[in-house]
């Protein structure tokens, strides 16, 4: 089948849907695979380049379009492009089906296939592979930080410079989302201090563990709205993260707001007065710009100063890093057509049993198959496992919490009844091997612990060289000064010992020899 | 030389010998602790061939005796492998318990040993031999057993004969009974008969006991093979009233049960439970009620995808197993840990107490490929420090890297300590194939979303991974 990457026409868009380096990778799928001249240009990719992964260079969308049977775009497509679609062909990229219901009736007009990327089951861990949304909101956090510290004034980090001392930029960074946390491992990345905040508190580990402080509201109330999403809050949760991001706005040099509700316009959490109490010079960027912004006073697509404060409401922070969105999100599309195409014969198959492909595909054969059935949510699944952390060790003993004194006190009852047996019973000459015994058992215990686990090799065959101690008891087995007058098997006895003492030796030998070479190789 | 000077001596080859075991505490003292070792062997066994207990017509006898276990022992110490460590020290093991049964029974039939007993004395003296020999062949056949398992001549899966608690009971009670036979036997070859009848029976217990013993547990089983023959040593010197042999065995006896039981602590188990066996084949059977089956699909990496992960790192953590000593792979992991360190990469190694087929056996080996020991670090030391690493390369271990034991509170392995190398950005597993470790239990680990499988053998791969590197 032949894949078609036709030019993005959206205004200002310079994304396209593959790159030469996945063309070459779909070849080996077996497609064929078609590019309309000029399409990689935005994002720095010639036509030539296409030309030498293997692709084919169409001149003109309407040609393209009829000459493919699947086609992979970035942005929704327009009604235009629709009419020059094939009748019954496969249409790959964003749909957005809840905001654009005229062009869905207008695809199952064509008999078409869509699967929209937007619509992917992202629960699905086998399906981050192809989650272009996440790719995507990557890329635009890293971008917006990038933004900020184009119009910002300052260093990021701190400095002590022989003229004096740079203070570090403070960021905040309002949701944590995948954007967000890009945005947070950037600005942390340059050197700034970055707090960030989220209405799930689960995230409040990943943004730690990318440099960033977790800044909580004060109010009890968890807003994770399945799937990944956050949802709307209450209304006194809401109070008080006003008053906490008031706060933030007098302490803070830049925001990076990211906050989006599926279906919903962007909550707004900067107001004008917190713009105001902002320091002069400093930055907003609102990701959520497209989407009304988060902030009271963004102009989406524009940067504009307000009380001293430069608002950045580009809704194109993708197409300002196309390069690298558009690597992203062929890959995303690639991983997607592997999955659509086990066979590796160049030919697709939409399987309506794999919960991924299903949640995906909005028509299949010009039939609304939107919205899928929610796939079993690994979300909800994942909490209780969560939830109960291992307390099994305590109980099994060996977990290195002292014995309990119940223990302790029926050992030591049982050492004193063994110690007062053998006090009772044993003659005096064992009594005095017995206190060399015991004394070196604890001079053993107290010298061992000090051993290095690293070392605890040599110390077996350093301590199986000394156990040939026991060499001894057969030496004087050998040839002892005899009194006359017994009766001794000479024979036997020096047979056993001498056999005693050749093994032996293979130990003191062997033993110290071996430990010798293995300390010899440890080295700094 | 005299009675007293002997003594003396011996005193000062206590003091060596405890200096050594406390030398090891760092591998800077560890030579001089082995040394001093040797030097306390040698003025152990000079003061006693030239003491009052041994004439002259011995001298030849143990001269020729000590060449040619001497020679023995110093060519399988040049000639053996790092990787089979774990043979070695068990087959030495059962030479200790042999020769242990051995001194035992001259000592038996030596009417010399037991002159000028009061009763008393005496009954102390024959319990004192019939221990020894017991623990000798305990020593002598479980050890030649290990020595089987780990070089691969026996197979590693637990052997379980039915109702193998009873045999091991009824094994006791008749050692008992012959004990008390023993102890009342009225001539020496009376007293032999009951000997014997013990020995077969320490043996078959000794061999019965490791046989039912799995592969994960074979650290505890070297380790506690160890410490028995530190005891047949000191029950040995009980018999022979000789304080030197009495000390010397209980430092070895227990140094290896403080072994034993780090090994145990390591793994979360009992130490009965382990000796009591079983572990490495029974667990499957267990699991099958067993709650969240991990499911997923595992993400495959290539050699060269593997390398490029590397090169990008900054922080790189390689956790070997046992994988990676049958593979021979570690002079591979060296030259790719020494050219990641040359660009600048912090790379560092994470070893599990019990990695490998006895305790220790990992640094072993990376010290053999001469990667520097203060990179090679110990679980507890490094696994705070998995989330600043971005790749965490796991070569051919399984149990020890499995996020069951913390995660699944119905895992068999739940509560074993393991190196955490699932919150690394991405963990890449060297594996042959999706089998289970020792412990049979699946890895949730394969099916993290930050985690990369790279199937094959590890020396191969690693050599891919390598040329890549370089190119």
């Amino acid at each position: 089948m032949r894949i078609g990457i036709p030019v993005e026409t959206h205004a200002g868009e310079k994304r396209v849907a593959t790159v030469p380096e996945v063309v070459e990778k779909l070849v080996k799928l077996g497609f064929n695979v078609a590019v309309e001249s000029g399409a990689g240009e935005g994002s720095n990719f010639s036509d030539e380049a296409y030309r030498a992964a293997g692709a084919e260079i169409i001149n003109g969308a309407a040609a393209l379009w009829s000459a493919s049977d699947i086609v992979f775009k970035v942005v929704v497509p327009t009604s235009a492009e629709v009419d020059l679609m094939r009748e019954g062909g496969v249409l790959i990229g964003f749909v957005w089906p809840a905001q654009n219901p005229e062009l869905m009736q207008q695809l199952a007009g064509k008999r078409a296939t869509v699967l929209a990327i937007d619509a992917l089951p992202r629960m699905l861990s086998r399906a981050q592979k192809m989650d272009a949304l996440t790719s995507q909101a990557g890329v635009a956090g890293y971008r917006a930080v990038i933004e900020a510290a184009n119009v910002f004034g300052r260093f990021f980090n701190g400095q002590i410079t022989a003229a004096g001392k740079v203070p570090p930029a403070k960021v905040f960074i309002a949701g944590a989302g995948v954007a967000g946390l890009a945005a947070i491992g950037t600005a942390a990345g340059l050197g700034a201090i970055v707090r960030a905040n989220d209405t799930r508190a689960e995230v409040a580990d990943q943004v730690k563990s990318l440099g960033g402080e977790f800044v909580k509201v004060e109010y009890e109330e968890e807003g994770g709205g399945g799937g990944g999403y956050a949802k709307v809050m209450s209304e006194g949760f809401q109070q008080a993260q006003r008053e906490m991001y008031a706060k933030q706005a007098r302490e803070v040099d830049i925001i990076i707001t990211t906050a989006l509700i599926p279906g919903k316009p962007a909550p707004r959490l900067i107001t004008a007065e917190m713009v105001q109490s902002m320091k002069p010079g400093s930055v907003i960027v609102d990701m959520a710009a497209e989407r009304g912004g988060n902030c009271e006073l963004t102009e989406p697509g524009q940067a504009v100063v307000k009380h001293g404060v430069t608002i950045v409401g580009y809704t194109d922070l993708n197409s300002r890093l196309a390069r690298q969105s558009s690597s992203l999100y062929a890959s995303n599309l690639f991983r997607l057509t592997e999955e659509l195409c086990k066979t590796k014969d160049g030919i697709i198959d939409v399987n309506m049993e794999d919960d991924a492909i299903r949640g995906l595909t909005v028509i299949k054969n010009g039939e609304v198959t939107w919205p899928a059935p929610a796939p079993k949510l690994p979300a909800a699944a994942a909490k209780p496992a969560a939830a109960k952390p291992v307390a099994a060790p305590a109980t099994h003993g060996h977990g290195g919490a002292p014995a309990s004194a119940g223990k302790v006190a029926a050992m030591f009852g049982a050492a004193a009844l063994l110690f007062l047996l053998i006090g009772a019973y044993a003659p005096a000459a064992f009594l005095g091997h017995f206190t060399v015994f015991v004394l070196a058992c604890f001079v053993g215990y107290m010298v061992v612990w000090n051993v290095t686990p690293a070392l605890h090799t040599p110390l077996m065959s350093v301590t199986n060289a000394i156990s040939s101690i026991i060499a001894i008891g057969a030496l004087v087995q050998i040839a002892p000064p005899l009194e006359l007058g017994l009766d001794r098997p000479d024979e036997w006895i020096r047979g056993l010992a001498v056999a005693g003492v050749a093994l032996t030796a293979v130990n003191m030998f062997g033993g110290f020899a071996v430990t010798r070479r293995m300390l010899s190789m440890f080295r700094k | 030389m005299s009675a007293s000077l002997a003594t003396v001596a011996y005193i000062g080859a206590i003091i060596l010998f405890i200096l050594s075991l406390g030398g090891l505490s760092s591998p800077e003292s560890s030579r001089r602790g082995n040394l001093y070792g040797m030097i306390g062997m040698t003025i152990a066994v000079l003061a006693t061939v030239f003491g009052p207990r041994v004439t002259m017509a011995g001298i030849p006898w143990i001269i020729s005796a000590m060449v040619v276990g001497g020679s023995i022992g110093l060519y399988a110490a040049r000639k053996v492998q790092m990787t089979q460590m774990p043979e070695l020290v068990a087959l030495m093991h059962s030479l200790v318990g042999l020769a242990a049964c051995l001194v035992g029974f001259a000592n038996y039939i030596d009417p010399m040993a037991a002159l000028n007993l009061s009763s008393a004395e005496k009954a102390i003296h024959e319990i004192e031999v019939y221990i020894g020999i017991l623990i000798g062949a305990v020593t002598f056949s479980g050890s030649l057993i290990a020595f089987g398992k780990l070089s691969g001549k026996i197979g590693g899966k637990p052997l379980l004969l039915p109702g193998r608690h009873f045999l091991n009971l009824l094994g006791l009670l008749i050692v008992i009974a012959f004990g008390y036979q023993f102890l009342h036997a009225e001539t020496i070859s009376a007293g032999m008969i009951a000997l014997t009848v013990m020995t077969v029976i320490a043996l078959l217990f000794g061999i019965h006991m490791v046989m039912a013993i799995g592969g994960a547990d074979m650290p505890v089983v070297v380790s506690m093979l160890n410490s028995y023959s530190g005891w047949a040593a000191a029950a040995t010197g009980f018999m022979l009233n000789n304080d030197l042999l009495i000390v010397t065995g209980a430092l070895v006896g227990s140094s290896g049960a403080i072994l034993s039981y780090i090994m145990c602590r390591a793994m979360n188990r009992n130490f009965i439970s382990v000796i009591a066996g079983g572990f490495g084949g029974g667990a499957p059977a267990k699991k099958s009620g067993g709650e969240a089956q991990p499911a997923g699909e595992v993400t495959a990496i290539s050699a060269i995808e593997t390398a490029e992960l590397l090169r990008d790192a900054k922080n790189v953590i390689i956790v070997p197993g046992y994988g990676m000593a049958v593979a021979q792979a570690q002079h591979t992991v060296y030259e790719i840990t020494q050219h990641l360190r040359e660009k600048g990469v912090n790379v560092r190694f994470g070893i599990h107490p019990v990695a490998g087929r006895m305790p220790g056996h990992m640094n072993v080996l990376l010290a053999e490929a001469k990667v520097p020991y203060d990179i090679v670090m110990e679980m507890d030391e490094l696994n705070g420090d998995f989330p600043d690493t971005d790749v965490a390369i796991v070569i051919g271990a399984n149990d020890i890297v499995n996020p069951a034991a913390q995660e699944d509170p119905g895992s068999p392995i739940a509560g074993m300590p393991v190196l955490e190398v699932w919150k690394a950005k991405t963990s890449i597993m060297m594996k042959r194939s999706m089998a289970t470790g020792y412990a049979g239990v699946d890895n949730p680990l394969f099916y993290k979303d930050n985690n990369r499988m790279l199937f094959g053998d590890a020396k191969k791969m690693l050599e891919e991974v390598l040329v890549a590197l370089k190119a």
